[in-house]
């Protein structure tokens, strides 16, 4: 398969970037490993005018774990993700989540930032955003913002990332003492995505104190389970509370439905992956 | 079509030679090694990225090459299992493990399922058996049922 011709520009410089997007928002692709993209581009589900190449932005690469904050860029590959000591000292999250994504050859070239912008439903990385409360910093020829990931995921590939603007930088704060996380999903076994996948944080101090959930893969984008977080806070983390709160977190959840998995499934591995999620951190 | 198709100079450094082509910007990796190259040994399988048997070493990194623009491998190194062992030197020894283990049957996979198999040696010196597993989930065999695969891999880590 080969795509429809198009024009392909490396950008040397995040400015660069933003400039050439600005010039044709809509006519212009980003591309950074590309392995959404290229197989879209393959099956001509995409036909831009140009590909901006960003892969060699040297201010959107690189992990930084400081004293409050950690930062990823944008172009951090997921095998990078996968390998970073400093990062599994702090967020063993990463390495987990990492390592239940796609395979060896796709994690060499798939990026964070690729997977954060093109905003599959059944994509890791948003949950486990969501349950970290990052803050997605986006630039753009008119300066840049940051965006909660919990406001970041619009609906089914669409984000609050407006055209000519680029997910430059991801923030997380870092957690406080105590709190721990987890990933874990059910793998559809063909593409390897999530078919429900949920990230969760919990810090227990006699009760839950604080509780952080990210789910993916069950509704048109990635959100935070509140309803089972609320329910938690304040109370001892048992095998019954995390019951309730897994099952109302399943009541109140408006599933996607396709040929793998119904909407009735999928909110059966809401409850059953929140409840193992929450378990592992009790 | 009314006008000739823009093509951007690309060099690359294949199996230790540098070469420069003019390519297309939809132009395919994997197009440019098999087509432009001739270098068939590396395959194209299932053409959507999920196979492996079009994996090569992009800078030292197991790639799929159907999922890579040829323009983008512009100054890579790029080594194809032409590369592992040139015409007329001894096999590399994942090759001699997998020859040794009958690691193949038609053989069609094998060549991406060696360059990842050299990844995941290179990475993780001692992996266990999941380890091994784990390493090659990026590659399907449709023949071995992957036990003499593993078997091979196995056998190189025992060797040190």
């Amino acid at each position: 398969m080969i795509p429809a011709a198009f024009d392909y520009v490396r950008a040397g410089s995040l400015a660069e970037a933003m400039n050439l997007l600005q010039r044709d928002p809509e006519g212009t692709k980003l591309v950074a490993g590309g392995h959404t993209l290229i197989p879209t581009l393959k099956l001509r589900l995409a036909s831009p005018a140009l590909l901006v190449d960003i892969r060699g932005i040297a201010e959107m690469k690189g992990i930084q774990v400081s004293e409050n904050s950690i930062s990823i860029g944008a172009l951090t590959t997921h095998a990078e993700l996968l390998v970073s000591e400093p990062l599994h000292q702090v967020l063993p999250i990463f390495r987990q989540a990492a390592n239940l994504i796609a395979d060896p050859q796709v994690r060499n070239r798939g990026t964070i930032g690729g997977s954060l912008a093109n905003a599959d439903p059944a994509a890791d990385w948003p949950a486990v955003m969501i349950a970290l409360k990052a803050e997605l910093e986006i630039a753009s020829v008119n300066g840049s913002r940051r965006v909660a990931a919990t406001d970041f995921f619009v609906d089914i590939f669409s984000t609050a990332l407006e055209p000519g603007e680029v997910l430059a930088t991801i923030h997380i704060p870092r957690p406080a003492t105590g709190m721990r996380f987890t990933y874990r999903k059910i793998r559809h076994p063909a593409s390897g995505y999530a078919v429900v996948g949920v990230a969760a944080g919990v810090a227990v101090t006699g009760v839950a104190a604080d509780v952080s959930i990210g789910v993916t893969g069950a509704a048109s984008h990635a959100f935070p389970a509140d309803v089972a977080a609320k329910f938690l806070v304040g109370k001892p983390l048992s095998r019954e509370n995390i019951e309730e709160a897994a099952r109302l977190q399943s009541a109140a959840t408006e599933c996607l439905s396709d040929r793998y998995a119904s909407a009735e499934y999928r909110a059966s591995l809401v409850r059953t992956e929140t409840r193992r999620a929450l378990l592992a951190l009790a | 079509m009314a006008e000739a198709e823009k093509r951007h100079p690309v060099t690359i450094e294949i199996n230790g030679t540098r070469r420069t082509f003019e390519v297309e910007s939809r132009k395919l990796l994997v197009h440019l090694i098999r087509d432009d190259l001739g270098l068939t040994g590396t395959h194209i399988g299932c053409d959507t990225s999920q196979c492996g048997a079009c994996t090569v070493e992009v800078d030292g990194l197991a790639t799929k090459s159907c999922t890579v623009l040829a323009v983008m491998a512009d100054g890579a190194s790029i080594t194809t299992i032409e590369g592992v062992s040139p015409a007329g030197s001894a096999l590399d020894p994942v090759q001699t493990a997998f020859h040794e283990h009958h690691a193949l049957q038609c053989g069609f996979c094998t060549p991406g399922m060696i360059m990842s198999a050299r990844q995941l040696l290179r990475a993780h010196p001692d992996p266990g058996h999941d380890d091994i597993r784990h390493g090659i989930a990026g590659n399907i065999c449709r023949c071995t049922g992957y036990q003499n695969i593993v078997r091979a891999i196995e056998s190189l880590v025992a060797k040190g």
